[in-house]
């Protein structure tokens, strides 16, 4: 067995793949071709990043050459194997992929330019043109984005060569200059209530981007920060991890404490716009976090999640509403949320119990089903006389907390009580997940028939899943209809459901931190169904960009930006084990006949 | 005629039986809540059927009777054409479902998951088939050689679909054989919106139509005492032949012989020299071919189509799938056509007697409960599933 491992050490990765190059390069020309032709260098040029340099637009571009040419420098180093050292060939694989990025561009302007496919092809049009060849001639832009195309490629390649950490140096100036830039709205609403306009000015332009010298000192900043207080950083942080355990959980308590009197503090110094966004980020993590616990946990796809959101919204509406049309009681929204919470949990046993026991694509598409009926008759004449059908409930007040009412006008408000609610859904799916059921979801997600083998109640367990997942949707669903004042079956699209569920996966699925991640990255940048993030202009495309990243997610990182490490395991189990037996840390059956 | 028909056929039927009936004792032993709860609701369907299609009978029987008066007070009943017209309407439409069910059933029956996505390869043949026969009738072709455009139109339509098709199983679909169940189910999910959110973005967000039909085919003609118009028929026509062309090549073929083994167990099948990747890439073509033919069907009937057009009628065919069993190509189509039947006539049959208001509006709730019904009453089908021991699990 030793002597296995110590033969497999000697053999070094193979050199570069020139296949897999050409492969990728033509990946590059599609997908250049692809985004142009889907308006993105149109749709997204308004919206600049570096103000006179760089635009959205052709930043949507750019980034294919340099990013392609980086996946395809990189090698798998098994176990076992070492890395080769990297040469200038992979300058040249790199400048290979992006050439190819860019000859696929170039060939749309030709064809743009000789044949007229407007009618079916929206974006075929001279202003695709103009914008791609710089306004200059076809000439001159296409040789521009054969440069262009190259340098990025090779650059691209020789994040492989360079040494790590300049690569790394370099990823974060990047990533941050395009981060300050992404969070305009946000850090000019957050300084304002410093008083630090002079600063905003400095580094902003003034319809949006950063200036020149902003984003140098942006630059600037991120190359020195870590060098200044990197290590110091690390040195605390080593000096907590060696804390006794008991030191360590008063010292996480700490720490939890002060940030959330930061979350409490912050919607304060915040305007309305960046109060707004989060307040829908915060109604999303709800959703996500409940979903979390039914996708994440207990390993049940449902797809129609939204229903449970309709219903906790809806009967919210009915409740408060003065003029719901057919029972209007117009309770105080507190007390009305305790019947929502009731109602909610009921209609999850009831939703849940016929499709617990079904396989599960069944169970998926079941769930579907009920999502799309309850919408259907929540807009139906049929109902209209408790829903209102189509013209849905308005006029629903807001909530009367004392103090003051939380409203929709008063995003601040809006913000505090979700805000609240959160805290909530997170304690709640904490405790849950290491709780008794919370390990029953585990097992039952891992492998049903063993889960049952063992003792665990996989029935009611399941449905304690659905009824969990419900009630938080439902904590949403009456905040939303208090918030926006009205609500319509519109609101309850399928497109929710799968929004949420592509927020938990590229989250992390099983995990509370990878969800809040994932809800502020997406739904506070890209944007909800409905409510606009961060970047407004990405509206057209961004489910589009849901899409792709759900596929992507799941081929390459199914355990999602912030993972949990048992979900991973199980996502890897075969990686794992491969590598295990070349450690030589799994005795297999033919091994032992060998010795 | 199946997937995994290799299996003799009775002994499936008696080996499914055995199976079902032990799991059934093993959970009556102890009976939970839930199943009561499930009894409550198979009976609470019945019911509604029953009294639904008894206060028909006494609507039909004279519309001013007491007990029709009683649960709907507008009750006016349903002439013989009228009822004709729906049962026609609904089974062109379920021909349509039925042969995009091929394509769900197909994939299931290979590769055990749900393609979500198939939905969207329908809409990709029904919008190219919108491209080609626009350009077509700009052209001038289409009114004067109608005959050699739709063919040319049908041929580019299949081409697309098997293209979408195959693309999606060798990038999304391959790397995730052998991972998680859910895992492909997922990805399957992201390309369907991916795909839609493709056709909004390269060929705008608006419905767009197909050009005006010759009036010879979209005439109205009476055939057996139905009156059907000519392009209902050619939907119907249509389906008959693809589904005959379907069942040669799956039973007939040595390529339907490879699916049927792969279907049955993939690493027998490796053993016997069947190339898997390739036989699987056959079936989601054909699956594709299926749907492109079903766009171009879509296209004639409503003469318009829109990125979401592939969404519901693909869930809907899902259910005709299930509703026939899945796996079971025969089942598919019988599963298709009476999907399309009961969401044309139940909700004027069954709900407008009950005194239900603007039933139209509840077609794709009919068709979802539909699913749910069959799923709880009989989980394989109405004819029986077809499935590896693995998928069943």
């Amino acid at each position: 067995m030793t002597a296995t491992s110590e033969n497999l050490s000697m053999v070094e990765t193979p050199g570069v793949a020139w296949r897999k190059q050409i492969r990728f390069a033509l990946i590059g020309a599609l997908s250049t071709a692809f985004i142009a032709l889907a308006g993105m260098p149109v749709g997204l040029d308004g919206r600049s990043i570096i103000q006179p340099v760089l635009s959205m637009g052709f930043l949507s571009l750019l980034w294919v050459p340099f990013v392609l040419a980086t996946i395809a420098g990189s090698e798998v180093v098994l176990e076992g194997m070492t890395a080769r050292t990297r040469d200038s060939k992979d300058l040249l694989a790199g400048g290979i992929v992006g050439l190819g990025s860019a000859g696929g561009l170039v060939l749309l302007m030709v064809l743009i330019q000789n044949f007229n496919l407007r009618d079916p092809l929206v974006n075929w049009s001279p202003q695709l043109l103009n914008l791609l060849s710089f306004n200059r001639s076809l000439a001159v832009g296409g040789l521009l984005w054969v440069l262009l195309g190259l340098i990025l490629g090779v650059f691209g390649g020789a994040m492989h060569v360079l040494p790590k950490k300049l690569c790394s140096r370099i990823r974060t100036v990047v990533l941050s200059v395009f981060a300050v830039s992404v969070l305009e709205t946000f850090l000019t609403d957050l300084l304002e209530g410093f008083r630090l306009e002079v600063l905003t000015d400095f580094v902003y332009y003034k319809r949006g981007g950063l200036e020149v010298g902003g984003a140098l000192l942006v630059a600037a900043l991120a190359l020195l920060i870590p060098l200044l207080v990197g290590t110091r950083i690390r040195d605390v942080k080593k000096q907590v991890v060696d804390l006794p355990a008991e030191e360590r959980k008063r010292v996480n308590l700490i720490l939890l404490a002060v940030s959330a009197a930061l979350l409490l503090v912050l919607p304060f110094f915040l305007g309305k716009i960046a109060n707004e966004l989060l307040a829908n980020v915060g109604l999303f993590v709800l959703l996500a976090l409940g979903l979390n616990v039914v996708v994440g946990l207990a390993g049940i796809l449902d797809l129609g999640y939204v229903a449970f959101f309709a219903v906790g919204g809806y009967t919210t509406a009915v409740l408060t509403s003065p003029n719901s049309p057919g029972f209007s009681p117009e309770l105080p929204w507190p007390i009305a949320l305790i019947v929502v919470v009731v109602l909610t949990g009921i209609v999850g046993l009831f939703i849940g119990a016929p499709v617990i026991r079904m396989r599960g694509d069944y169970l998926a598409i079941v769930t579907l089903g009920f999502g799309e009926i309850i919408r259907l008759l929540f807009l139906s004449d049929w109902l209209s006389g408790w829903f209102g059908g189509a013209q849905g409930i308005t006029n629903i007040p807001g909530v009367d907390v004392g103090i003051g009412t939380v409203k929709g006008t008063d995003p601040r408000s809006v913000f505090l009580l979700v805000l609240v609610f959160c805290a909530i859904a997170i304690y709640v799916s904490w405790r849950l997940e290491n709780s008794r059921l919370g390990r029953a979801w585990m097992a039952i997600r891992e492998d049903e028939d063993v889960a049952e083998a063992m003792g665990v109640n996989t029935t009611n367990t399941k449905l304690m899943a659905f009824v969990v997942g419900a009630v938080l949707a439902s904590f949403s669903g009456a905040i939303f209809s208090a918030k926006v004042g009205s609500i319509f079956p519109t609101s309850f699209l399928m497109l929710v459901s799968i929004i949420i569920l592509v927020v938990v996966i590229v989250g992390g699925m099983g995990n509370i931190a990878g969800v809040i991640v994932g809800a502020l990255v997406l739904i506070g940048v890209l944007g909800g169904p409905k409510q606009p993030g961060l970047l407004q202009e990405f509206s057209q495309f961004k489910l589009l960009i849901y899409g792709a990243l759900l596929v992507w997610m799941m081929l390459k990182r199914p355990e999602g930006l912030v993972p949990n490490v048992r979900r991973t395991r199980e996502l890897h189990q075969d990686e794992f084990l491969q590598d295990a037996w070349l450690k030589g840390e799994i005795d297999t059956g033919d091994q032992e006949e060998l010795s | 005629m199946h997937l995994g028909g290799l299996r003799c056929n009775s002994t499936t039927v008696t080996l499914g039986t055995d199976v079902a009936t032990t799991h059934d004792a093993k959970r009556i032993s102890r009976v939970l809540w839930v199943d009561r709860f499930l009894t409550f609701i198979r009976l609470a369907f019945v019911v509604v059927i029953a009294v639904g299609l008894f206060a028909f009978i006494a609507q039909q029987i004279d519309p001013q009777n007491p007990l029709a008066r009683w649960l709907n007070p507008d009750a006016t009943g349903l002439t013989a054409p009228q009822f004709k017209g729906l049962l026609v309407t609904g089974l062109a439409q379920g021909a349509m479902y039925g042969l995009i069910a091929l394509g769900y059933s197909m994939v299931y029956g290979v590769l055990g998951f749900i393609n979500f996505a198939h939905g969207e390869v329908f809409m990709a043949g029904a919008m190219s088939g919108m491209i080609t026969s626009n350009k077509l009738a700009d052209a001038g072709l289409w009114e004067d050689a109608f005959l050699f455009c739709l063919a040319f139109v049908v041929i580019t339509s299949i081409l697309i679909s098997t293209a979408v098709a195959v693309i999606m199983e060798r990038i999304a679909y391959r790397p995730l054989r052998g991972a998680p169940r859910l895992i492909p189910l997922i990805t399957s999910i992201g390309v369907s919106f991916f795909l839609q959110n493709v056709s909004v973005v390269l060929l705008g967000p608006g419905a767009k139509s197909y050009p005006s039909l010759p009036t010879w085919l979209s005439q109205k003609r009476s055939l057996l005492g139905f009156e059907i118009e000519g392009t209902k028929l050619v939907v119907l026509l249509t389906a008959a032949v693809s589904m005959a062309g379907l069942w040669f090549l799956v039973e007939r073929t040595k390529t339907g012989k490879a699916m049927r083994a792969v279907a049955e167990d993939k690493e027998i099948a490796a053993l016997m020299g069947i190339d898997v990747n390739r036989t699987i890439v056959t079936t989601f073509a054909v699956g594709g071919a299926m749907a492109g033919v079903a766009g171009i069907l879509w296209g004639i009937l409503f003469r318009s189509v829109i990125h979401t057009t592939g969404f519901l009628p693909g869930i809907k065919a899902f259910s005709a799938a299930v509703v026939g069993g899945i796996g079971n190509l025969g089942g598919a189509m019988a599963g298709g056509l009476s999907l399309g039947a009961a969401e044309a006539t139940a909700p004027l049959v069954l709900l407008e007697p009950l005194g239900v208001d603007g039933v139209s509006q509840l077609r794709d709730a009919v068709a979802f409960a539909v699913l749910i019904f069959v799923l709880l009453v009989r989980p394989s089908g109405l004819f029986g599933e077809r499935l590896s021991e693995d998928d069943r699990a």
